[in-house]
């Protein structure tokens, strides 16, 4: 075990490594001057020299990076150059509404997917099941965004039950906090439910034509026992794969829905960054959520392991 | 137990008249979304807008300030006098200011505010409004002297610029994230992403706001905008970014449509060096071939005032000129096979993100493709349109809107991006900087507005509108928009 988790460790460093290289070099690619965009067009050119020299712009690029890099190593993001804040700072402010999205969304749809894909699968070919797939078929159909600004013109326009959007920050209370996050959870979570039911429903049917099935069934198991205790587990790991690529891709890819909802969150930290080419920003967050993907997968991978012993030895 | 019920009732009866007593008043705080957020809080060293939109009179005030028709009205500087030559201002400053840390505000913050936004290593934006300024003197601590090395007709209205506000020397080190002013509200809370809050500054020296309290909430999606609204989420929204609602919020009881005008000029800005736009035939072919009254409806479902040339309509020196490029596509195609192109020709449209640009440049394609003119269209944002049309001057055409007041004088530059060169107008600049009174600055700007519309400098198209909505008991919001502000201080609600 101990083996298996050194040589993840390696990889996921050497990932992390080329990663920094692309994003650097991608984000320094894009044209456009970060001083020129927040002085706009009346600016001066020397009032322009002026703020690159503040914002330390005008140092070689090469430099610039090894700058970036030492400092990541210490834990150290870089200031932004339009908001002037330390981009840790400012990370951690929208990860408190990123992350917890992004957990709610993703117990909402295990919630959903577990018993439907259970049932899906248990009942093969019955109404349930049938009624099931067709919901899924729908869900995954639906864009988020629209079931979205769906859900808004019901419950915030027409009901008046919650707030159209906007984040009232966890100060004020949990509870507010989790109200604001509902609609916005619900609308990331419904198409990522569908999808896992469909990897749940077809991972547990693959695992009941197997032969330890039919001999645990001969041995006088119940079909409900057997679904149980034999295929739920050895289905998991589809299951879990799709999990930990579900739970990167809320992390920030949430960007439409906090949009929709106004949501400060990650994936709006970086759109905003992008058109104002505050370059140290997108380069830090993008990093940051490279190495999130990676240890996600990194964990995945732990899991699949604990889950399936076999994969401990390849 | 008789006792107990009564008690209850009377206890009932108080609840009763407390609840009803805090429905009765009004309330005291408000919402206002914005579109844009501000990228930090210092006014005197960004362009953008949004941070005037939230600070400028609300937080921070200069030498003097403009009113809610563009009028330049005193400001810390209760009075002025101007020497004959016009080279001297000596400002006598209110007395009892302070800044919101406490601290007295005087002529030794005048000179340090202004000298600092014309320094060396100024970040200031309008570094160009402070470039006639030959020294700052303090008099007295209530007076402040300005020393300029050439007359400026516009001194005045430069310093009612949101870039020309007082500054206090203790608080640069943080402005950038809490803003220290002189005005009746004082910055109280920054939520990165998602809103500022603004509290009344109990000592103001004028008259106090109305308002405890002001939150700004940022909400860029206009779909969006149109749900906090309809949720009554916000209670004003300005500069609302989906035009294409306003009537529904118009014909909703809880709702006011506000519509002003602004001071943004928007106009198909034209490479007057880049063959064969740099041939005035050509040009003019462009600005018959334009309808403006469909690019109007069909970018900005109805809101804009058509202009003929760079100036507002609202400003009393405007003159109508929107004849001289009358829609007429049979003159334009003439002028075009005058100009040796009867084939027509080819050329770039490059386009910035709002929504002026992209829906009127894909009916400007269509319109000047009629009279045989392909244009190239390619979508830009803002950072790529600065570096290569603004900054490289890589375009044919464009579409922007020019939203700074009275920029009539960027025409006097020929390094500027659309590459306008006329002796003749930059004579008419000179002279306008130097002419302080009212009847001839007026005469010599007419000139000045007639020259490029007769040279077809740009396409003009409209003026753009200032759109807002806002809930029916509010009352004092800006109609217009004669700079980028959200004046809060005069704003209340009413029962």
């Amino acid at each position: 075990m101990l083996r298996f988790i050194l040589s993840k460790v390696v990889s996921l460093t050497v990932s992390l490594g080329v990663a920094s290289l692309v994003i650097f070099a991608v984000v320094e690619i894009i044209p456009g001057d970060p001083a020129a965009y927040m002085l706009g067009i009346n600016a001066q050119e020397d009032t322009v020299a002026a703020l690159r020299a503040q914002l330390g712009l005008d140092v070689p690029k090469w430099q610039r990076y090894l700058d970036w890099i030492g400092g990541l190593l210490t834990g150290d993001l870089g200031t932004s150059y339009t908001y002037r804040t330390p981009v840790a700072e400012m990370v951690a402010e929208r990860l408190w509404i990123s992350l917890p999205l992004a957990v709610y969304a993703l117990v909402l749809s295990t919630l959903i997917a577990f018993p439907a894909g259970l049932l899906a699968a248990a009942r093969r070919g019955s109404m349930a099941d049938v009624s099931v797939m067709s919901a899924t078929q729908l869900g995954v159909a639906i864009p988020n965004f629209w079931f979205a600004m769906l859900m808004v013109l019901i419950f915030a326009i027409n009901l008046r039950w919650v707030s159209a959007g906007g984040f009232p920050g966890w100060d004020a209370g949990f509870f507010a906090g989790l109200t604001a996050l509902t609609l916005p959870a619900i609308s990331l979570a419904l198409p990522q439910a569908a999808i896992l039911t469909r990897v749940m429903r077809s991972a547990l049917l693959d695992t009941l034509d197997e032969d330890y099935v039919r001999t645990a069934r001969a041995k006088g198991l119940s079909r409900g026992q057997v679904l149980w205790r034999h295929a739920l587990r050895n289905a998991l790991i589809p299951v879990l794969t799709i999990i930990g690529l579900q739970f990167s891709f809320l992390l920030a890819g949430g960007i439409i829905i906090e949009q929709v909802f106004y949501l400060p969150g990650l994936g709006r930290l970086i759109f905003q960054a992008i058109s104002a080419r505050d370059l140290i920003v997108v380069e830090s967050v993008v990093m940051l959520l490279v190495f999130a993907v990676i240890l996600v997968n990194f964990l995945v991978d732990i899991a699949y392991a604990v889950v399936d012993p076999r994969l401990r030895r390849k | 137990m008789a006792k107990s019920i009564l008690t209850h009732a009377t206890a009932c009866a108080v609840v009763l008249a407390l609840s009803a007593g805090t429905a009765l008043a009004a309330k005291t705080d408000i919402t206002v979304g914005m579109q844009l957020e501000p990228p930090h809080l210092d006014p005197t060293s960004a362009a953008a807008g949004a941070i005037d939109s939230v600070l400028y009179s609300n937080v921070f005030e200069g030498l003097t300030r403009f009113g809610p028709d563009g009028s330049v009205n005193p400001g810390l500087a209760e009075s002025w006098e101007i020497s004959e030559d016009g080279l001297t201002y000596t400002f006598t400053l209110r007395s009892g200011v302070t800044f919101h840390d406490g601290t007295a505000m005087d002529a030794e913050d005048v000179k340090f505010s202004l000298d600092r936004a014309r320094a060396e290593d100024s970040a200031n934006a309008q570094k160009g409004l402070f470039a006639n300024i030959a020294s700052v003197d303090v008099v007295d601590p209530l007076t402040a002297k300005v020393t300029l090395s050439t007359p400026t007709g516009n001194f005045l209205f430069n310093m009612a610029w949101g870039d020309a506000v007082i500054v206090a020397p203790e608080s640069i080190e943080s402005i950038k994230q809490t803003p220290l002013g002189t005005g009746a509200f004082k910055f109280d809370n920054w939520v990165q992403g998602d809103s500022i809050t603004l509290v009344k500054n109990p000592d103001y020296w004028g008259t106090p706001a109305k308002l405890d309290k002001a939150t700004f909430k940022f909400i860029s999606d206009p779909t969006a905008a149109f749900a906090a609204m309809m949720a009554e989420d916000i209670d004003a929204f300005s500069g609302f970014p989906a035009p294409e609602n306003l009537p529904q919020f118009d014909a909703d009881p809880r709702f006011t449509v506000l519509v002003g005008s602004t001071e943004g000029e928007t106009i198909l800005s034209t490479n007057n060096k880049q063959p064969p736009l740099d041939n005035v035939k050509v040009r003019q072919a462009i600005a018959h071939a334009i309808d403006r009254r469909a690019i109007i409806d069909g970018a900005m479902f109805g809101y804009g005032t058509p202009i003929g040339s760079h100036f507002a309509p609202h400003n009393p020196a405007y003159v109508d000129l929107t004849g001289n490029s009358a829609y007429d596509p049979e003159k334009a195609k003439a002028l075009l096979a005058e100009a040796g192109l009867a084939d027509g020709f080819k050329t770039t449209l490059k386009l910035p993100p709002p929504s002026y640009a992209r829906r009127g440049g894909e009916i400007i394609a269509a319109q000047l493709r009629a009279v045989g003119i392909e244009t190239e269209i390619s979508n830009l944002e803002w950072a790529q349109w600065l570096e290569q049309v603004f900054r490289g001057k890589d375009f044919g055409l464009t579409i922007v809107s020019h939203t700074e007041p009275m920029d009539i004088g960027i025409y006097g530059n020929p390094d500027y991006y659309f590459q306008y060169d006329n002796p003749k107008f930059r004579e008419i600049m000179d002279e306008l900087n130097v002419t302080t009174g009212g009847a001839a600055r007026t005469e010599l700007m007419q000139m000045a507005q007639k020259i490029i519309s007769e040279d077809y400098v740009n396409g003009y198209l409209f003026q753009l509108a200032a759109l807002g909505v806002v809930n029916t008991q509010v009352v004092g919001m800006w109609k217009d928009a004669p700079t980028q502000a959200t004046d809060l201080t005069a704003v209340y609600w009413t029962d």
